[in-house]
């Protein structure tokens, strides 16, 4: 009788105060069966990774409009990875320059998703790349 | 991971244990149930706060301030807050967190979101033994937030030494459906958003309740105001949990509660783990279809096809 139910952290870094696009991934996750921590925004990387590690998420998905993602994301990938964290799926979302992608994916944000992207490809996304057993 | 590795983590303080082992719970992993049971002698140290009553009355906000104020008091906090889980999709949008950002960072607090998946109550299956954990894992105080209650929503008094029951302001309306069910399961009221009109009025209703409702204990729930946006009234609601903790532990209530509970539990587990194993056994096998389609056929009755099975499985078990 053993479910597993993919578990998400939807956050918003940064100090831009605009999470529609946030909270329509965070319905939309939902509506596929996930269940969406959901925890607001202004969140510091700090406080991202330590929310994550609580609520044992497979899926860190972070949404931004302010600019900076280059100092926010990879952040947060380094704080998991100080914490001996290998297996929770980082995903970003927001407006993010095509020349910034390499850079990001090599710092371990696994899929960086523009605006208007459908939410069905956000969802195929996380459901085929969390890591957890 | 091994139940044994868990264990260790849990008791050494290691909070990515503790998230582990909740998740394993909640998805009825039988490694969990191996975990609980070596950490069952480690519990029932901490006082379990229960906090209910109807959706938006400020329930996670309150839980936020309350957590503040005890932390200034030196003690160490868990939090679970449950949200329903949708019936159609299965997933949930679990957003109380978001109200409690300043603890995040508070290495003395721990908080733990969590979906209903289909459990009625107020709160989930994995719940009880997720205060468990937190329990054995050393905080001194476990409060939980149930789903947004109606009257039926009360099954956190099963689990929580002391019960809040939060109100607002407004019609009287939602009195009687609190007066239906959580009236009854109330150590504490709470009329929160006193900056409202209408809050008076309110504490009156439920106080002129009170009077009239059979008092069972020697405890009369005090009904405090608060204001859980500016903080207002929040020491005088810990001062009243400290206090209805002290009277638990002087009128030998809590150690009547406790053997109530205990065999309660029992019970329950027995119940559940009999009706998995003999529905385990059954599920899926020629002859279990076999007496379903009789009984939709009207050729047999649920009645009889029910305790035959049951003798059935009985008698193979003693052998
Ligand atoms: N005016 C006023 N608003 C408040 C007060 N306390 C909380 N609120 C607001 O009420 C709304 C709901 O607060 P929550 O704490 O999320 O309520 P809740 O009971 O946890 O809600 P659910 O978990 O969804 O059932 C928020 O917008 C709060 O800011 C208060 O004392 N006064
Ligand atoms: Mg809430």
């Amino acid at each position: 009788m053993s479910s597993r139910k993919i578990r998400v952290l939807v956050a918003k870094p940064g100090l831009d105060g605009h999470d529609r696009g946030a909270k329509v991934v965070a319905r939309a996750l939902r509506d596929a069966g996930m269940e969406v921590v959901y925890t607001g925004l202004r969140q510091t990387p700090e406080m991202i990774v330590e929310a994550a590690l609580q609520e044992d998420v497979d899926c860190i998905g972070m949404s931004i409009l302010s600019g900076a993602h280059m100092a926010l994301f990879p952040k947060v990938t380094e704080l998991l990875k100080k914490e001996g964290v290998d297996d929770i799926l980082v995903i970003g979302g927001g407006i993010i320059p095509e020349d910034d992608i390499p850079a990001l994916k090599a710092a371990g944000i696994s899929k960086l998703f523009g605006p208007g992207t459908p939410l069905e490809e956000i969802v195929e996304f996380v459901r085929n790349n969390v890591k957890k057993a | 991971m091994s139940a044994d590795k868990l264990v260790e983590g849990v008791l050494k303080g290691k909070r990515r244990s503790l998230a582990r082992l909740i998740s394993m719970i909640e998805n009825e992993d039988p490694s969990a149930d191996e975990a609980l049971s070596t950490l069952y002698k480690h519990t029932g140290k901490a006082h379990v706060i229960g906090v209910t009553g109807p959706p938006g009355s400020g329930k996670s906000t309150i839980v936020a301030r309350m957590t503040a104020e005890l932390r200034r008091r030196v003690r160490t906090i868990g939090i679970v807050c449950v949200d329903p889980s949708s019936p159609f999709s299965g997933g949930a949008l679990l957003g109380d967190r978001i109200r409690m950002q300043e603890h995040t960072l508070d290495s003395e607090v721990f908080v733990r979101s969590m979906g209903t998946r289909g459990h009625l109550g107020g709160l989930a299956r994995a719940t009880s033994d997720a205060v468990r954990a937190i329990d054995a894992f050393g905080k001194d105080i476990v409060i939980v937030e149930t789903v947004g209650a109606g009257q039926s929503e009360v099954e956190v008094v099963e689990l929580a030494h002391t019960v809040i029951v939060t109100d607002v302001p407004g019609s009287g309306d939602d009195i009687q459906a609190i007066k239906a069910g959580i009236m009854e399961i109330a150590d504490i009221f709470v009329v929160n958003k006193s900056d409202l009109d209408g809050a008076d009025k309110k504490v009156t209703e439920i106080n002129a309740m009170l009077d009239i409702a059979p008092n069972m204990e020697d405890w009369r729930p005090p009904v405090l105001l608060t204001n859980a946006n500016s903080g207002e009234g929040i020491p005088e609601l810990v001062d009243k949990i400290e206090e209805h903790m002290k009277y638990l532990h002087e009128s030998g209530t809590l150690e009547t509660r406790g053997l109530k509970r205990s065999r309660e539990e029992l019970e329950k587990l027995m119940e559940y783990k009999l009706t998995r194993e003999l529905l385990t056994k059954l599920q899926g096998t020629r002859e279990y279809d076999e007496a379903i389609k009789k009984i939709a056929e009207r050729k047999d009755d649920p009645y009889t096809v029910a305790e035959r099975l049951i003798a059935e499985f009985l008698v193979k078990h003693r052998e």
